[in-house]
């Protein structure tokens, strides 16, 4: 059973299908736009953009960091580079030219991790980005993206291009819940409230999102009527809706495919703290590395389902 | 485009190293060691007539760029924009106090006409490819030069660079290499010997020159040479020595190496006098 299933949300592509899909449609609009590649062009999606404008794509082999600098030294020029890797690769490998070609001199990257989570499936921890987030959102000025869907992930790719300074963009390997309709409105910094409810708030994002809106239908039974919010931008987060989620409906479950520390949970658990502190439950891959497996299969054993999600709220709510 | 005769050059050259050690000494901390032995180089490109730039219009997208990759000998760069017209010199007096852009590293969010935030060595290079693959999309004929140090090829992210500046056949780049043989701890052969640069870098396709890089002559007559070749990248071993040339003060202090540390005020009179 998929994530979103249980309130009938249908399968739709991939966020790396439909980001790559977003690039090239946005090639042509845009000629400062480039690609830097570490050669996997053709697992992030570039390769579609690469095609079409092999003037404006640059393959530099497999090195990450000789990647994100060069990419500085465009954006230096003018340039608008899409950095895009496995998300681990990218973000873990090249951090500190990240931190010091693109984040402190407020450079105009696009950084964009993909195979993110575990729900990569059976290649396994290595190439699992789960620390991505955590690294991300630590970096002053870098804007942090996890959308939740593909039509969200196309709205959103445009958002991150057109906006001017370095972004972080998290985007998965397989294919996700139809959450949104072709052409949704997309802002940056802004949250989406899912579902409207009143007694409890599940903010998630990335495939989360989906689960969530599963868990406030087997909420629904229970009595607890759930708010779900599509936080897609983690930095800059949005205050007032977490702030107005926590004071209209009381308690706060956070649901992310990332480790426990630094992610989602952490951002939205300081603003509920300085706002409107309730009560709050976490789901999310905890504090540990995971295994090879099909990708259901290890979203189940590692607690990332509707389930886990509906039994938090049911704890938070029931701490009020 | 400023375009000295040799000997002003040269004399150009003192006027900057004793900036270099007057604003660390004033400072009390920094790598006057490691900016001294780049000096003569930098000076070249600013005032030999080997980049174009305006230092009313830093952002000039046809300027020629100087990266500094081992940021730590900014002293070296801060002097030499100074006499180049970027900023005073006493504005690099305020050499590394709170407040003032002219920090221990470049920050170019802070300087125009700085091209790189670098300190985390091994960037560099990276960086200048950005830019000279962005000239050769837009069609302009600038160069960018990159300045590395000896120590500074122990990172492997120069080696990822010097592989992709070769695909793309950067003629319009060059990599200096300030060779004075120190790092941090020691001398470079004692930290991580890497043996010869030349044959090394030229196995990666690019077009290498080894020179004596304290000698105003050999400098001028290498990055002319350099500026000839625009079908490959280009590199320049510039062969120094560090804190040159004060150098036997040093060794009477016990440190030739010397590095990361300010000259006390009676060590910065002594260098002073031997720069003339």
């Amino acid at each position: 059973m998929h994530l979103g299933e249980v309130s009938g949300l249908s399968m739709g592509a991939a966020t790396r299908d439909a980001f790559g899909e977003a690039l090239l449609a946005l090639g042509a609009i845009n000629k400062a736009l480039v690609t830097v590649d570490g050669d996997v062009g053709n697992s992030t999606r570039t390769e579609p953009f690469a095609k079409a404008y092999p003037d404006r794509a640059f393959n530099v082999g497999i090195a990450e960091s000789n990647l994100v600098s060069v990419a500085g030294g465009l954006a230096a020029c003018g340039k608008v580079p899409v950095v895009a890797s496995f998300a681990c690769f990218l973000m873990d490998n090249a951090f500190d030219q990240i931190r010091m070609s693109v984040a402190f001199p407020q450079l105009n990257v696009k950084l964009v991790g993909t195979h993110a989570g575990i729900s990569i499936g059976e290649d396994g921890p290595s190439q699992m980005g789960i620390e991505d987030v955590a690294l991300a959102c630590s970096l002053p000025g870098v804007t942090v993206v996890v959308p939740s869907d593909a039509a969200c992930t196309r709205e959103a790719t445009r958002a991150c291009i057109e906006h001017d300074g370095p972004i972080y963009l998290r985007v998965g390997r397989g294919k996700v819940a139809t959450i949104y309709p072709d052409g949704c409105s997309f802002e940056l910094g802004k949250a989406i409230t899912v579902r409207e409810g009143t007694d409890a708030t599940i903010i998630a994002n990335g495939l989360m999102v989906a689960a969530a809106v599963d868990a406030a239908t087997l909420c629904e039974p229970l009595g607890i009527s759930c708010r779900v919010i599509d936080l897609h931008t983690i930095k800059p987060i949005d205050r007032d809706a977490i702030a107005a989620a926590a004071a209209e409906t009381g308690a706060i479950v956070v649901a992310e495919e990332h480790l426990h520390h630094g992610g989602l949970g952490a951002a939205v658990a300081q603003v509920v703290g300085e706002t409107t502190p309730v009560p709050m439950a976490f789901i999310d891959v905890g504090d540990q590395y995971a295994e090879s497996g099909d990708p259901q299969g290890l979203l189940d054993k590692y607690g990332l389902t509707a389930e886990t999600v509906m039994e938090a709220v049911k704890q938070a709510h029931g701490r009020k | 485009m400023p375009e000295l005769s040799l000997d002003e050059l040269k004399d150009k050259a003192k006027v900057i190293r004793r900036l270099i050690i007057r604003i660390t000494t004033e400072a009390g901390s920094g790598h006057p060691t490691s900016s001294l032995s780049a000096a003569d180089v930098v000076t070249a490109l600013y005032f030999g007539g080997f980049m174009a730039y305006d230092p009313q219009k830093p952002h000039d997208p046809d300027r020629d760029r100087f990266i500094l990759s081992k940021g730590h000998a900014c002293p070296v760069l801060y002097s030499a924009m100074a006499e180049a017209g970027y900023f005073s010199t006493d504005d690099i007096m305020t050499l590394r106090k709170l407040g003032s852009p002219w920090e221990g590293h470049p920050n170019m969010r802070r300087l125009p006409g700085i091209e790189a935030s670098t300190g985390s060595l091994g960037q560099g290079l990276s960086l200048g490819i950005g830019h000279a693959l962005a000239g050769k999309m837009d069609g302009r004929d600038y160069h960018t030069y990159v300045m590395l140090g000896d120590g500074e090829m122990d990172e492997g992210q120069v080696w990822e660079a010097l592989a992709s500046a070769h695909k793309y056949a950067l003629g319009n780049l060059t990599a200096i290499i300030d060779q004075n043989g120190y790092q941090q701890t020691g001398a470079t052969k004692d930290v991580l010997d890497l043996t010869e640069f030349q044959p090394k870098i030229e196995a990666f396709g690019w077009h290498v020159q080894t020179i004596a890089g304290n000698d105003m002559d050999a400098v001028v007559t290498a990055l002319k040479a350099a500026r000839g070749i625009s079908d490959q990248p280009t590199c320049i071993v510039s062969q120094t020595q560090k804190g040159y040339p004060v150098v036997p003060l040093l060794e009477a202090e016990g440190d030739p190496n010397y590095h990361g540390k300010p000259f006390s005020k009676k060590l910065a009179e002594a260098a002073l006098a031997i720069i003339g």
